[in-house]
Protein backbone atom coordinates (compact mmCIF):
# COMPACT_ATOMS: atom_id res chain seq x y z
CA UNK A 1 0.00 0.00 0.00
CA UNK A 2 1.50 3.58 -0.84
CA UNK A 3 1.14 7.07 0.69
CA UNK A 4 -2.29 9.10 0.06
CA UNK A 5 -3.40 12.02 0.31
CA UNK A 6 -6.44 12.56 2.72
CA UNK A 7 -5.65 9.52 4.54
CA UNK A 8 -3.87 11.74 8.07
CA UNK A 9 -7.35 12.35 9.24
CA UNK A 10 -10.08 9.59 10.24
CA UNK A 11 -12.85 11.89 9.56
CA UNK A 12 -11.57 12.41 6.34
CA UNK A 13 -12.76 10.87 2.89
CA UNK A 14 -10.54 10.89 -0.03
CA UNK A 15 -12.35 11.75 -3.57
CA UNK A 16 -13.20 8.57 -4.42
CA UNK A 17 -14.83 7.74 -1.42
CA UNK A 18 -12.67 6.03 0.87
CA UNK A 19 -11.36 6.52 4.41
CA UNK A 20 -7.72 5.29 4.32
CA UNK A 21 -7.03 5.48 7.99
CA UNK A 22 -9.59 2.57 8.26
CA UNK A 23 -7.88 0.75 5.63
CA UNK A 24 -4.61 1.22 7.38
CA UNK A 25 -6.18 -0.60 10.53
CA UNK A 26 -6.95 -3.29 8.07
CA UNK A 27 -3.20 -3.14 7.11
CA UNK A 28 -2.50 -4.08 10.85
CA UNK A 29 -4.29 -7.39 10.75
CA UNK A 30 -2.81 -8.36 8.16
CA UNK A 31 0.53 -8.57 9.80
CA UNK A 32 -0.56 -10.61 12.55
CA UNK A 33 0.23 -14.23 12.03
CA UNK A 34 -2.22 -16.60 10.37
CA UNK A 35 -5.47 -17.94 12.07
CA UNK A 36 -7.62 -20.40 10.02
CA UNK A 37 -11.06 -21.17 10.61
CA UNK A 38 -13.78 -23.99 9.53
CA UNK A 39 -17.19 -24.70 10.12
CA UNK A 40 -18.95 -28.02 9.77
CA UNK A 41 -22.79 -28.15 10.69
CA UNK A 42 -21.98 -29.16 14.72
CA UNK A 43 -18.58 -27.65 14.87
CA UNK A 44 -16.55 -24.93 14.14
CA UNK A 45 -12.70 -25.04 14.53
CA UNK A 46 -10.04 -22.61 14.84
CA UNK A 47 -6.02 -23.44 13.97
CA UNK A 48 -3.38 -20.31 15.13
CA UNK A 49 0.39 -20.27 14.33
CA UNK A 50 1.39 -18.59 17.57
CA UNK A 51 4.80 -16.19 17.03
CA UNK A 52 7.42 -15.49 19.68
CA UNK A 53 9.86 -12.88 19.50
CA UNK A 54 12.80 -14.03 20.43
CA UNK A 55 13.68 -18.11 21.50
CA UNK A 56 13.97 -16.26 25.07
CA UNK A 57 10.35 -15.15 25.19
CA UNK A 58 6.73 -17.50 24.81
CA UNK A 59 4.68 -17.57 21.87
CA UNK A 60 1.85 -15.27 21.71
CA UNK A 61 -1.45 -16.67 22.87
CA UNK A 62 -4.14 -15.84 19.92
CA UNK A 63 -7.36 -17.95 21.15
CA UNK A 64 -9.74 -17.08 24.07
CA UNK A 65 -12.93 -18.13 25.76
CA UNK A 66 -15.24 -15.57 25.79
CA UNK A 67 -18.15 -18.15 27.00
CA UNK A 68 -18.91 -21.80 27.08
CA UNK A 69 -20.12 -21.56 23.68
CA UNK A 70 -18.05 -18.74 22.09
CA UNK A 71 -14.28 -18.72 21.45
CA UNK A 72 -12.45 -16.27 19.38
CA UNK A 73 -8.69 -16.13 17.40
CA UNK A 74 -6.91 -12.69 17.39
CA UNK A 75 -4.81 -11.31 14.48
CA UNK A 76 -3.26 -7.54 14.65
CA UNK A 77 -2.63 -5.79 17.84
CA UNK A 78 -2.93 -7.69 20.75
CA UNK A 79 -3.69 -5.00 23.37
CA UNK A 80 -6.80 -4.12 21.29
CA UNK A 81 -7.68 -7.75 21.15
CA UNK A 82 -7.48 -7.92 24.62
CA UNK A 83 -9.83 -4.36 25.27
CA UNK A 84 -12.31 -6.45 22.73
CA UNK A 85 -12.06 -9.90 24.70
CA UNK A 86 -12.84 -8.43 27.59
CA UNK A 87 -15.82 -6.98 26.05
CA UNK A 88 -17.60 -10.05 24.83
CA UNK A 89 -16.94 -11.70 28.20
CA UNK A 90 -18.73 -9.26 29.28
CA UNK A 91 -21.40 -8.92 26.85
CA UNK A 92 -22.13 -13.01 27.21
CA UNK A 93 -22.36 -12.52 31.35
CA UNK A 94 -24.93 -9.61 31.46
CA UNK A 95 -26.64 -12.06 28.67
CA UNK A 96 -26.69 -15.12 30.35
CA UNK A 97 -27.65 -13.02 33.76
CA UNK A 98 -30.68 -11.26 32.38
CA UNK A 99 -31.88 -13.88 29.73
CA UNK A 100 -30.27 -17.30 31.39
CA UNK A 101 -29.44 -18.28 27.88
CA UNK A 102 -26.00 -18.14 26.02
CA UNK A 103 -25.77 -15.49 24.04
CA UNK A 104 -26.59 -15.68 20.28
CA UNK A 105 -23.26 -15.49 18.67
CA UNK A 106 -24.54 -13.30 15.63
CA UNK A 107 -25.87 -10.99 18.06
CA UNK A 108 -22.84 -10.72 20.21
CA UNK A 109 -20.32 -10.49 16.74
CA UNK A 110 -23.15 -7.29 16.33
CA UNK A 111 -21.81 -5.61 19.46
CA UNK A 112 -18.58 -6.15 18.60
CA UNK A 113 -18.75 -4.34 14.61
CA UNK A 114 -20.72 -1.63 16.60
CA UNK A 115 -17.58 -1.00 19.13
CA UNK A 116 -15.14 -0.94 16.30
CA UNK A 117 -17.61 1.44 13.91
CA UNK A 118 -17.72 3.94 16.57
CA UNK A 119 -14.00 4.33 16.58
CA UNK A 120 -14.17 4.90 12.90
CA UNK A 121 -15.92 8.25 13.09
CA UNK A 122 -14.03 10.26 15.43
CA UNK A 123 -11.79 12.25 15.59
CA UNK A 124 -9.84 11.56 19.02
CA UNK A 125 -10.03 7.82 18.68
CA UNK A 126 -8.13 5.15 16.12
CA UNK A 127 -9.74 2.03 15.11
CA UNK A 128 -9.33 -1.44 16.28
CA UNK A 129 -6.05 -2.73 14.71
CA UNK A 130 -7.04 -6.20 15.71
CA UNK A 131 -9.50 -9.07 13.80
CA UNK A 132 -10.99 -11.57 15.20
CA UNK A 133 -12.27 -14.93 13.38
CA UNK A 134 -14.98 -15.92 16.12
CA UNK A 135 -16.28 -19.49 16.60
CA UNK A 136 -19.65 -20.42 18.35
CA UNK A 137 -22.57 -22.96 18.43
CA UNK A 138 -26.27 -21.50 19.74
CA UNK A 139 -29.24 -22.61 18.84
CA UNK A 140 -29.01 -22.07 15.08
CA UNK A 141 -26.04 -24.16 15.24
CA UNK A 142 -22.36 -23.56 14.32
CA UNK A 143 -21.08 -20.27 12.91
CA UNK A 144 -17.80 -18.73 11.97
CA UNK A 145 -17.89 -14.86 12.15
CA UNK A 146 -14.43 -12.44 10.90
CA UNK A 147 -14.61 -8.63 12.43
CA UNK A 148 -12.97 -5.83 11.12
CA UNK A 149 -11.52 -2.94 12.75
CA UNK A 150 -14.00 -1.31 9.88
CA UNK A 151 -16.92 -2.19 11.82
CA UNK A 152 -17.71 -4.51 8.99
CA UNK A 153 -18.49 -8.52 9.70
CA UNK A 154 -18.83 -11.51 7.77
CA UNK A 155 -20.41 -14.76 8.37
CA UNK A 156 -17.99 -18.06 6.33
CA UNK A 157 -18.06 -21.53 5.94
CA UNK A 158 -14.23 -21.31 6.27
CA UNK A 159 -11.88 -18.42 6.55
CA UNK A 160 -8.52 -17.32 7.25
CA UNK A 161 -6.63 -14.24 7.95
CA UNK A 162 -3.01 -12.40 8.91
CA UNK A 163 0.05 -13.25 7.14
CA UNK A 164 0.04 -15.62 4.11
CA UNK A 165 -3.56 -16.00 4.75
CA UNK A 166 -4.28 -16.02 1.23
CA UNK A 167 -2.27 -19.54 0.81
CA UNK A 168 -4.60 -21.28 3.52
CA UNK A 169 -7.52 -19.60 2.31
CA UNK A 170 -6.62 -21.23 -1.10
CA UNK A 171 -6.55 -24.87 0.24
CA UNK A 172 -9.88 -24.28 2.18
CA UNK A 173 -11.43 -22.63 -1.16
CA UNK A 174 -10.48 -26.08 -2.54
CA UNK A 175 -11.76 -28.57 0.16
CA UNK A 176 -14.66 -26.07 1.97
CA UNK A 177 -17.29 -27.88 0.06
CA UNK A 178 -16.83 -31.35 2.04
CA UNK A 179 -17.05 -29.51 5.51
CA UNK A 180 -20.39 -29.63 6.40
CA UNK A 181 -20.94 -33.27 7.30
CA UNK A 182 -17.09 -34.09 8.68
CA UNK A 183 -17.00 -34.77 12.29
CA UNK A 184 -14.50 -32.94 14.47
CA UNK A 185 -11.53 -35.02 13.87
CA UNK A 186 -11.45 -34.89 10.00
CA UNK A 187 -12.22 -30.93 10.42
CA UNK A 188 -8.97 -30.47 13.11
CA UNK A 189 -7.31 -32.31 9.94
CA UNK A 190 -8.22 -29.44 7.46
CA UNK A 191 -7.37 -26.94 10.16
CA UNK A 192 -4.01 -28.39 10.54
CA UNK A 193 -3.72 -28.69 6.80
CA UNK A 194 -4.67 -25.31 6.02
CA UNK A 195 -2.69 -23.40 8.63
CA UNK A 196 0.34 -25.34 6.94
CA UNK A 197 0.26 -23.43 3.78
CA UNK A 198 0.92 -20.16 5.77
CA UNK A 199 4.36 -21.45 6.47
CA UNK A 200 5.34 -23.13 3.90
CA UNK A 201 7.21 -20.04 2.78
CA UNK A 202 8.57 -18.87 5.85
CA UNK A 203 11.04 -18.36 8.57
CA UNK A 204 8.77 -20.54 10.62
CA UNK A 205 9.57 -23.82 8.45
CA UNK A 206 7.03 -26.07 10.48
CA UNK A 207 3.97 -26.22 12.51
CA UNK A 208 4.98 -27.44 16.04
CA UNK A 209 3.62 -27.51 19.31
CA UNK A 210 5.20 -24.49 20.51
CA UNK A 211 3.80 -22.36 17.85
CA UNK A 212 0.24 -23.87 17.29
CA UNK A 213 -3.02 -23.96 19.18
CA UNK A 214 -5.98 -25.46 17.78
CA UNK A 215 -9.35 -24.60 19.65
CA UNK A 216 -12.90 -26.14 18.84
CA UNK A 217 -16.62 -25.67 19.97
CA UNK A 218 -20.11 -27.13 18.81
CA UNK A 219 -22.77 -29.41 19.88
CA UNK A 220 -22.41 -31.39 23.05
CA UNK A 221 -18.53 -29.20 23.28
CA UNK A 222 -17.55 -26.16 24.84
CA UNK A 223 -14.81 -24.24 24.10
CA UNK A 224 -11.95 -25.93 24.20
CA UNK A 225 -8.19 -24.15 23.88
CA UNK A 226 -5.32 -27.56 22.71
CA UNK A 227 -1.85 -26.47 22.75
CA UNK A 228 1.48 -27.49 23.51
CA UNK A 229 1.96 -31.15 24.02
CA UNK A 230 -1.47 -31.72 23.35
CA UNK A 231 -1.62 -30.24 20.23
CA UNK A 232 1.05 -33.05 19.43
CA UNK A 233 -2.04 -35.88 17.97
CA UNK A 234 -3.33 -33.34 15.74
CA UNK A 235 -0.37 -32.39 14.34
CA UNK A 236 0.63 -35.97 12.96
CA UNK A 237 -1.63 -35.87 10.07
CA UNK A 238 1.26 -33.66 8.46
CA UNK A 239 3.04 -36.66 8.55
CA UNK A 240 1.17 -38.25 6.08
CA UNK A 241 2.39 -36.76 2.70
CA UNK A 242 -0.26 -35.12 0.97
CA UNK A 243 0.17 -35.25 -2.90
CA UNK A 244 -2.42 -32.79 -4.48
CA UNK A 245 -1.14 -29.72 -2.88
CA UNK A 246 -0.27 -27.51 -4.87
CA UNK A 247 1.69 -25.18 -3.30
CA UNK A 248 0.04 -21.71 -4.72
CA UNK A 249 1.36 -19.00 -3.28
CA UNK A 250 0.61 -15.43 -3.09
CA UNK A 251 3.26 -14.20 -0.52
CA UNK A 252 1.42 -10.75 0.91
CA UNK A 253 3.40 -7.95 2.39
CA UNK A 254 5.71 -9.37 4.97
CA UNK A 255 7.15 -6.15 6.31
CA UNK A 256 9.17 -7.38 10.02
CA UNK A 257 6.60 -6.81 12.57
CA UNK A 258 7.70 -3.58 14.43
CA UNK A 259 4.86 -3.31 16.55
CA UNK A 260 3.50 -5.45 19.54
CA UNK A 261 1.31 -7.79 17.35
CA UNK A 262 0.57 -11.54 16.88
CA UNK B 1 -39.33 -9.15 59.17
CA UNK B 2 -35.98 -8.93 60.44
CA UNK B 3 -33.27 -10.50 58.52
CA UNK B 4 -31.02 -10.26 61.33
CA UNK B 5 -32.60 -12.01 63.14
CA UNK B 6 -33.30 -15.90 62.44
CA UNK B 7 -35.49 -17.27 59.26
CA UNK B 8 -39.10 -17.65 60.73
CA UNK B 9 -38.25 -16.09 63.75
CA UNK B 10 -40.27 -12.61 64.40
CA UNK B 11 -39.24 -10.24 66.87
CA UNK B 12 -41.70 -10.91 70.52
CA UNK B 13 -44.72 -9.05 69.79
CA UNK B 14 -48.34 -8.88 70.92
CA UNK B 15 -49.58 -12.44 69.74
CA UNK B 16 -52.51 -11.78 67.21
CA UNK B 17 -52.16 -8.43 67.77
CA UNK B 18 -52.37 -7.55 63.47
CA UNK B 19 -54.53 -11.10 62.92
CA UNK B 20 -53.06 -13.93 60.48
CA UNK B 21 -48.97 -13.47 60.16
CA UNK B 22 -47.91 -11.52 57.78
CA UNK B 23 -47.02 -13.40 54.86
CA UNK B 24 -46.93 -11.77 51.69
CA UNK B 25 -44.80 -8.75 50.59
CA UNK B 26 -48.27 -6.99 50.63
CA UNK B 27 -50.13 -7.80 53.19
CA UNK B 28 -53.72 -5.98 54.74
CA UNK B 29 -53.87 -5.77 58.65
CA UNK B 30 -57.20 -4.83 60.29
CA UNK B 31 -56.52 -1.77 62.44
CA UNK B 32 -59.59 -2.12 64.38
CA UNK B 33 -58.49 -5.65 65.35
CA UNK B 34 -55.44 -4.36 66.42
CA UNK B 35 -56.82 -1.36 68.45
CA UNK B 36 -58.71 -4.20 70.08
CA UNK B 37 -56.16 -6.31 71.12
CA UNK B 38 -54.36 -3.41 73.32
CA UNK B 39 -57.29 -3.08 75.75
CA UNK B 40 -59.06 0.02 74.08
CA UNK B 41 -62.25 -0.49 73.08
CA UNK B 42 -62.98 -0.87 69.47
CA UNK B 43 -64.26 2.06 67.70
CA UNK B 44 -67.86 1.43 67.08
CA UNK B 45 -69.08 1.86 63.37
CA UNK B 46 -65.60 3.98 62.16
CA UNK B 47 -64.40 3.25 59.55
CA UNK B 48 -62.92 -0.64 60.29
CA UNK B 49 -60.48 0.31 57.62
CA UNK B 50 -57.85 -2.08 56.13
CA UNK B 51 -54.68 -0.81 55.57
CA UNK B 52 -52.12 -1.62 53.63
CA UNK B 53 -48.37 -2.26 54.02
CA UNK B 54 -45.71 -3.08 52.15
CA UNK B 55 -42.55 -5.19 53.07
CA UNK B 56 -39.64 -5.73 50.68
CA UNK B 57 -39.14 -9.50 52.04
CA UNK B 58 -40.98 -12.39 52.37
CA UNK B 59 -39.90 -15.92 54.44
CA UNK B 60 -40.27 -18.84 52.32
CA UNK B 61 -38.98 -21.26 54.80
CA UNK B 62 -36.46 -23.96 53.91
CA UNK B 63 -34.02 -25.42 55.68
CA UNK B 64 -30.38 -25.95 54.62
CA UNK B 65 -27.52 -28.81 56.02
CA UNK B 66 -24.06 -29.04 54.96
CA UNK B 67 -21.69 -31.83 56.51
CA UNK B 68 -17.87 -32.05 55.74
CA UNK B 69 -15.94 -35.38 56.27
CA UNK B 70 -12.58 -36.33 55.70
CA UNK B 71 -12.68 -35.68 51.46
CA UNK B 72 -16.20 -35.42 50.89
CA UNK B 73 -19.07 -32.60 51.47
CA UNK B 74 -22.45 -33.29 52.04
CA UNK B 75 -24.89 -30.33 50.99
CA UNK B 76 -28.49 -30.18 50.77
CA UNK B 77 -31.43 -28.69 51.57
CA UNK B 78 -35.03 -29.13 51.52
CA UNK B 79 -37.37 -28.26 48.33
CA UNK B 80 -40.28 -26.79 49.55
CA UNK B 81 -41.50 -23.12 48.79
CA UNK B 82 -43.81 -21.60 51.87
CA UNK B 83 -45.48 -18.83 52.34
CA UNK B 84 -47.43 -18.40 55.34
CA UNK B 85 -49.57 -21.43 55.91
CA UNK B 86 -49.67 -21.99 52.23
CA UNK B 87 -47.70 -23.98 49.65
CA UNK B 88 -46.96 -22.44 46.79
CA UNK B 89 -45.05 -25.05 45.58
CA UNK B 90 -42.62 -28.38 46.25
CA UNK B 91 -39.84 -28.57 44.41
CA UNK B 92 -37.91 -25.67 44.12
CA UNK B 93 -34.36 -25.98 44.50
CA UNK B 94 -32.08 -23.97 47.01
CA UNK B 95 -28.45 -25.52 45.76
CA UNK B 96 -26.63 -24.28 43.38
CA UNK B 97 -23.37 -26.17 42.25
CA UNK B 98 -20.77 -23.21 41.68
CA UNK B 99 -17.66 -25.36 40.79
CA UNK B 100 -17.02 -29.31 40.88
CA UNK B 101 -15.92 -28.83 44.12
CA UNK B 102 -18.55 -26.61 45.78
CA UNK B 103 -22.06 -26.10 46.11
CA UNK B 104 -24.20 -22.98 47.73
CA UNK B 105 -26.94 -23.91 49.75
CA UNK B 106 -29.33 -20.89 50.78
CA UNK B 107 -32.82 -20.54 52.82
CA UNK B 108 -34.80 -17.56 53.18
CA UNK B 109 -36.55 -15.45 50.76
CA UNK B 110 -36.37 -17.28 47.42
CA UNK B 111 -36.03 -14.19 45.01
CA UNK B 112 -33.57 -12.99 46.75
CA UNK B 113 -31.69 -16.70 46.83
CA UNK B 114 -32.13 -16.96 43.29
CA UNK B 115 -30.85 -13.41 42.16
CA UNK B 116 -27.50 -13.99 44.59
CA UNK B 117 -27.21 -17.80 42.98
CA UNK B 118 -27.25 -16.05 39.44
CA UNK B 119 -24.59 -13.30 41.28
CA UNK B 120 -22.61 -15.66 42.77
CA UNK B 121 -22.36 -18.30 39.48
CA UNK B 122 -21.96 -14.82 37.81
CA UNK B 123 -18.78 -13.80 39.80
CA UNK B 124 -17.49 -17.76 39.19
CA UNK B 125 -17.84 -17.56 35.67
CA UNK B 126 -15.49 -14.20 35.67
CA UNK B 127 -12.98 -15.32 37.83
CA UNK B 128 -12.41 -18.62 35.85
CA UNK B 129 -11.87 -17.03 32.88
CA UNK B 130 -9.37 -14.24 34.32
CA UNK B 131 -7.69 -16.60 36.17
CA UNK B 132 -7.97 -19.61 34.33
CA UNK B 133 -8.46 -22.01 37.12
CA UNK B 134 -11.97 -22.79 39.04
CA UNK B 135 -12.29 -20.80 42.33
CA UNK B 136 -11.20 -22.56 45.59
CA UNK B 137 -13.51 -23.09 48.79
CA UNK B 138 -12.03 -20.69 50.71
CA UNK B 139 -12.40 -17.69 47.73
CA UNK B 140 -15.55 -18.96 47.31
CA UNK B 141 -16.35 -18.34 51.09
CA UNK B 142 -14.72 -15.00 51.30
CA UNK B 143 -16.61 -13.60 48.48
CA UNK B 144 -20.08 -14.81 49.47
CA UNK B 145 -19.66 -13.06 52.25
CA UNK B 146 -18.39 -9.54 50.46
CA UNK B 147 -21.31 -10.21 48.07
CA UNK B 148 -23.91 -10.54 51.30
CA UNK B 149 -21.83 -7.38 53.23
CA UNK B 150 -22.34 -4.97 50.22
CA UNK B 151 -25.56 -5.17 50.26
CA UNK B 152 -25.45 -4.30 54.56
CA UNK B 153 -28.38 -1.75 54.38
CA UNK B 154 -30.58 -3.69 52.54
CA UNK B 155 -29.92 -7.29 52.79
CA UNK B 156 -30.49 -10.11 50.67
CA UNK B 157 -32.89 -12.03 53.09
CA UNK B 158 -30.59 -15.31 52.54
CA UNK B 159 -29.19 -17.79 55.13
CA UNK B 160 -26.81 -19.87 53.24
CA UNK B 161 -24.38 -22.89 53.64
CA UNK B 162 -21.46 -22.94 51.39
CA UNK B 163 -19.75 -26.86 51.04
CA UNK B 164 -17.35 -28.21 49.58
CA UNK B 165 -13.50 -29.50 49.54
CA UNK B 166 -10.62 -27.23 49.90
CA UNK B 167 -7.45 -26.96 47.85
CA UNK B 168 -5.83 -29.31 50.37
CA UNK B 169 -8.69 -32.23 49.46
CA UNK B 170 -10.18 -31.69 52.93
CA UNK B 171 -14.42 -30.95 53.17
CA UNK B 172 -15.26 -27.66 54.89
CA UNK B 173 -18.78 -26.22 55.45
CA UNK B 174 -19.35 -22.17 56.14
CA UNK B 175 -22.27 -21.21 57.54
CA UNK B 176 -23.33 -17.36 56.94
CA UNK B 177 -25.73 -15.02 58.29
CA UNK B 178 -27.80 -12.94 55.94
CA UNK B 179 -25.17 -10.05 56.01
CA UNK B 180 -21.88 -12.24 56.18
CA UNK B 181 -20.40 -13.22 58.73
CA UNK B 182 -19.12 -16.56 58.62
CA UNK B 183 -17.47 -19.31 60.13
CA UNK B 184 -16.14 -22.61 59.40
CA UNK B 185 -17.55 -25.85 60.21
CA UNK B 186 -17.46 -29.35 59.53
CA UNK B 187 -21.67 -28.95 60.25
CA UNK B 188 -23.84 -26.37 59.98
CA UNK B 189 -27.22 -25.93 59.57
CA UNK B 190 -29.43 -23.44 59.06
CA UNK B 191 -33.26 -22.08 57.38
CA UNK B 192 -36.96 -22.79 59.79
CA UNK B 193 -35.53 -26.24 61.04
CA UNK B 194 -32.20 -25.27 62.16
CA UNK B 195 -33.49 -25.37 66.01
CA UNK B 196 -34.29 -28.91 65.58
CA UNK B 197 -30.82 -30.32 62.72
CA UNK B 198 -28.17 -28.11 64.43
CA UNK B 199 -28.04 -29.88 67.87
CA UNK B 200 -28.54 -33.15 66.83
CA UNK B 201 -25.53 -33.23 64.10
CA UNK B 202 -23.03 -30.83 66.92
CA UNK B 203 -24.04 -34.04 69.17
CA UNK B 204 -23.42 -36.78 66.07
CA UNK B 205 -20.93 -35.86 64.05
CA UNK B 206 -18.84 -32.95 66.05
CA UNK B 207 -19.62 -35.05 69.69
CA UNK B 208 -20.29 -31.93 71.46
CA UNK B 209 -22.79 -32.44 74.64
CA UNK B 210 -21.75 -35.88 75.11
CA UNK B 211 -22.58 -37.74 78.33
CA UNK B 212 -19.65 -38.05 81.14
CA UNK B 213 -17.30 -41.17 79.89
CA UNK B 214 -18.96 -41.31 76.78
CA UNK B 215 -16.95 -42.42 73.22
CA UNK B 216 -16.71 -39.61 70.42
CA UNK B 217 -18.90 -40.61 67.38
CA UNK B 218 -16.37 -42.11 64.93
CA UNK B 219 -15.59 -40.53 61.78
CA UNK B 220 -18.51 -41.38 59.42
CA UNK B 221 -18.32 -42.07 55.45
CA UNK B 222 -19.96 -40.73 53.05
CA UNK B 223 -22.86 -42.88 52.88
CA UNK B 224 -23.51 -42.70 56.91
CA UNK B 225 -23.39 -39.12 56.28
CA UNK B 226 -26.01 -39.23 53.77
CA UNK B 227 -28.02 -41.28 55.85
CA UNK B 228 -27.78 -39.41 58.99
CA UNK B 229 -28.72 -35.93 56.89
CA UNK B 230 -31.84 -37.84 55.16
CA UNK B 231 -32.85 -39.05 59.19
CA UNK B 232 -32.32 -34.91 59.83
CA UNK B 233 -34.83 -33.86 56.96
CA UNK B 234 -37.50 -36.71 57.92
CA UNK B 235 -37.52 -35.71 61.67
CA UNK B 236 -37.57 -32.06 60.89
CA UNK B 237 -40.28 -32.59 58.24
CA UNK B 238 -42.00 -34.09 60.67
CA UNK B 239 -42.15 -30.84 63.21
CA UNK B 240 -41.63 -28.30 61.57
CA UNK B 241 -44.22 -27.08 58.64
CA UNK B 242 -41.67 -25.03 55.94
CA UNK B 243 -39.25 -28.12 55.76
CA UNK B 244 -40.79 -31.36 53.52
CA UNK B 245 -41.62 -32.54 50.42
CA UNK B 246 -38.71 -33.20 48.88
CA UNK B 247 -34.58 -33.05 49.88
CA UNK B 248 -32.12 -32.51 47.03
CA UNK B 249 -29.03 -33.32 48.64
CA UNK B 250 -25.50 -32.94 46.39
CA UNK B 251 -22.39 -35.04 47.32
CA UNK B 252 -19.26 -33.68 47.20
CA UNK B 253 -16.19 -35.51 46.45
CA UNK B 254 -12.63 -35.18 44.12
CA UNK B 255 -14.15 -36.33 41.71
CA UNK B 256 -17.17 -34.18 41.27
CA UNK B 257 -20.79 -33.47 42.73
CA UNK B 258 -23.33 -35.94 42.74
CA UNK B 259 -27.03 -35.01 43.03
CA UNK B 260 -29.40 -36.81 44.70
CA UNK B 261 -33.61 -36.16 45.17
CA UNK B 262 -35.02 -37.55 48.38
CA UNK B 263 -38.71 -37.83 49.30
CA UNK B 264 -40.50 -36.66 52.17
CA UNK B 265 -43.98 -36.32 53.17
CA UNK B 266 -45.96 -34.01 51.65
CA UNK B 267 -47.95 -32.69 54.37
Amino acid sequence: MFRNQYDTDITTYSPQGRVHQIEYAMEAVKQGSAVVGLRAKDYVVLATLKRSTSELASNQRKLFEIDSHVGVAISGLTADARVLTRFMRTECHNHKFVYETSMPVSHLVLTIADKCQVSTQRASKRPFGVGLLVAGYDATGAHLYQTCPSGNYFEYKAFAIGARSQSAKTYLERHFETFEELDLKDLCRHAILALQETVSSSKDTELTTKNTAIAFVGKNQSWKIVEDDDVEPFLTVLDVEDDDEDDAVAPESSAPVEMDQS
Amino acid sequence: MDPLLRPGHCAPCMPSALGAPQADVFDRMDVRAAAGAFGAAPVAGAGGALQASFSPYQDNGGTVVAVAGKDFCVVASDTRFGLGYSIPARKVSRNVVLTDQVVLATAGMQADTSTLHKVMRTRLRMYQQNHNKPMSLTSVAQMLANTLYYKRFFPYYTFNVLGGIDEAGEGFAYGYDAIGSHEKVKVVCTGSAQSLIQPVLDNQVDGKQLQMGADPPPALSLEQTVDLVKDCFSSAGEREIYTGDFVEICKITKTGVEIELFELKQD
